[in-house]
């Protein structure tokens, strides 16, 4: 039953698809990938590197058995390892996935002193007051009235807005932009239903509401409707 | 069982000892037997604004290190027939002589013998502050209409919030100026509530009164005559789980000038 192939390799025009098994064990996989590239290697005449991409099916790679891998591709001459592709990710890296993609609801008060973080996106029914803050991976929507501080895709998220139903806040911060409120115009205007986004002169820029619509049609996350 | 409320603010001079004192005598008023506790060690004057200052023989940290009872170190106040104690703050030592655990012991052992337990904290988030809540059953935070005030508020109730045991804090608005307000320079009323969005339990008016009274070592809660005192009454009988209306501010502003006229008209 020595006929089945671990290793198999094809040709697109982008480059090399390897497919590798994902039923074998590990050693037995690596030692195949080396003698099927040895075999090639004589072949093929030094041209201009071609990419490989690799598939690995539902094996679950270690970060240093991928090193390894790339280290065994990369050694025959004009290959190079485009990336590694897995139908398997680990329960933690899902965790942290589905945390970056969340909405959190959190209901209370953000008072002066207070710290409120999360890694996505952050629903705040209730204010945040002076000397509060809220810090959010994606997008912060405030339902009641931003007073203290927010900073929305503090992991450097460009595309991340600060909505609030009231927005009177000491500072704005997305990504690395910061953005303080001038002091000639304070609580004489209504301020209601407005956002933030970075433009693209990489400037906070507060608007109504509506104007998102157009601007970050990726905030839709429903699919299909009317 | 009795019930102890801690009378905090965050900030300094916004009022704490003088509510402390006069939400503890308005509650004697009103047959109550309290007991006041001054956890300013270092800095006690509960005693002064009570004048009781020179009957204290043991205080706090006496008791908490076992040098005396609880009952030696209670001072108590004649003008009330046994329903008004105090028990006295150190004034040699600072903060860090007691502990949390010991404050709360204490606390649940004056809370056997007496109605309400009033604990006039320090100002400040260290130390003291969490000696004065820590045998705490529910809390009022002291605000003045200022920003500086209102911010400490806030950052007081955000800690507050996080005591598991305690009941959401009320608040006292102290100080309040009515012609200020109107003219907007000092905060709004309906600002600070908004602001600090918690229960409202009293508001007190700005009366030079509560000042001489507390010169004299006596509560202004013991006139019946001053606004101020009307208010900490109110206070205690909210406390007490009456529905008061407050005060309206018209005419605690009224009473306040027609006593400046009669205390202008009189010299």
């Amino acid at each position: 039953m020595k006929n089945r192939q671990n290793v198999t390799i094809k040709g697109t025009k982008d480059g090399l698809v390897l497919h590798l098994d994902d039923s074998c064990s590990y050693e037995e996989l690596k030692k195949e990938l080396d003698q099927k590239l040895s075999a090639n290697t004589q072949t093929q005449d030094e041209r201009n590197l071609i990419s490989v991409k690799v598939e690995i099916g539902n094996r679950y790679l270690t970060e240093a058995q991928q090193e390894e891998l790339k280290e065994l591709i990369r050694q025959k001459k004009n290959l190079v390892v485009d990336n590694i592709e897995a139908n398997v990710i680990t329960k933690e890296e899902a965790n942290r996935l589905k945390a970056e993609t969340e909405v959190v609801t959190v209901s209370r008060i953000i008072r002066s002193g207070q710290v409120l973080e999360v890694p996505g996106d952050l629903l705040l029914i209730g204010d945040v007051n002076p000397g509060g803050t809220v810090i959010a991976g994606g997008n912060i929507f405030i339902m009641g009235t931003l007073k203290g501080v927010a900073h929305a895709g503090y992991l450097g998220n460009d595309q991340a807005v600060i909505a609030a139903s009231s927005m009177k806040p000491s500072q704005l911060r997305i990504s690395d932009c910061i953005e303080r409120t001038p002091e000639s115009v304070q609580s004489v205007e209504k301020r209601e239903m407005e956002c933030a986004y970075i433009d693209d002169n990489r400037q906070i820029i507060i608007d109504r509401l509506q104007a998102l619509i157009q601007l970050r049609p990726d905030l839709t996350r429903i699919e299909g409707g009317h | 069982m009795g019930e102890a409320i801690v009378i905090t603010s965050g900030k300094g001079g916004v009022g704490k000892t003088t509510t402390s004192a006069n939400i503890g005598t308005a509650l004697a008023l009103q047959g109550k037997k309290v007991c006041l506790v001054d956890t300013d060690i270092g800095l006690r004057n509960l005693d002064v604004v009570m004048g009781l200052e020179n009957r204290i023989i043991y205080d706090l940290v006496d008791v908490v290190e076992k040098r005396c009872k609880i009952h030696q170190a209670l001072v108590k106040d004649k003008r009330f027939d046994g329903l008004l104690y105090l028990l006295p703050a150190a004034q040699t030592v600072d903060k860090s002589a007691v502990q949390p655990e010991q404050m709360k012991e204490l606390i649940t052992e004056l809370k056997q013998d007496y109605d309400y337990i009033i604990i006039d904290c320090p100002a400040g988030i260290e130390q003291g502050y969490k000696n004065a809540i820590a045998g705490a059953d529910k809390a009022i935070v002291v605000t003045t209409p200022e920003v500086s005030a209102v911010r400490d508020a806030d950052r007081i109730i955000g800690l507050l919030e996080k005591e598991k045991s305690m009941e959401s804090p009320r608040l006292v608005v102290n100080r309040i100026r009515n012609h200020m307000m109107k003219s907007g320079d000092m905060l709004d009323l309906d600002e600070v509530t908004q602001h600090l969005s918690i229960e409202l339990i009293g508001i007190v008016a700005d009366d030079e009164e509560v000042i001489k009274a507390s010169n004299h070592g006596e509560p202004i809660a013991l006139n019946p005559n001053s606004k101020a005192s009307i208010a900490y009454r109110n206070i205690a009988r909210r406390i007490l789980g009456e529905s008061i209306p407050l005060q309206p501010l018209e005419e605690a502003n009224k009473g306040v000038f027609t006593k400046l006229k009669k205390f202008f008209g009189v010299r």
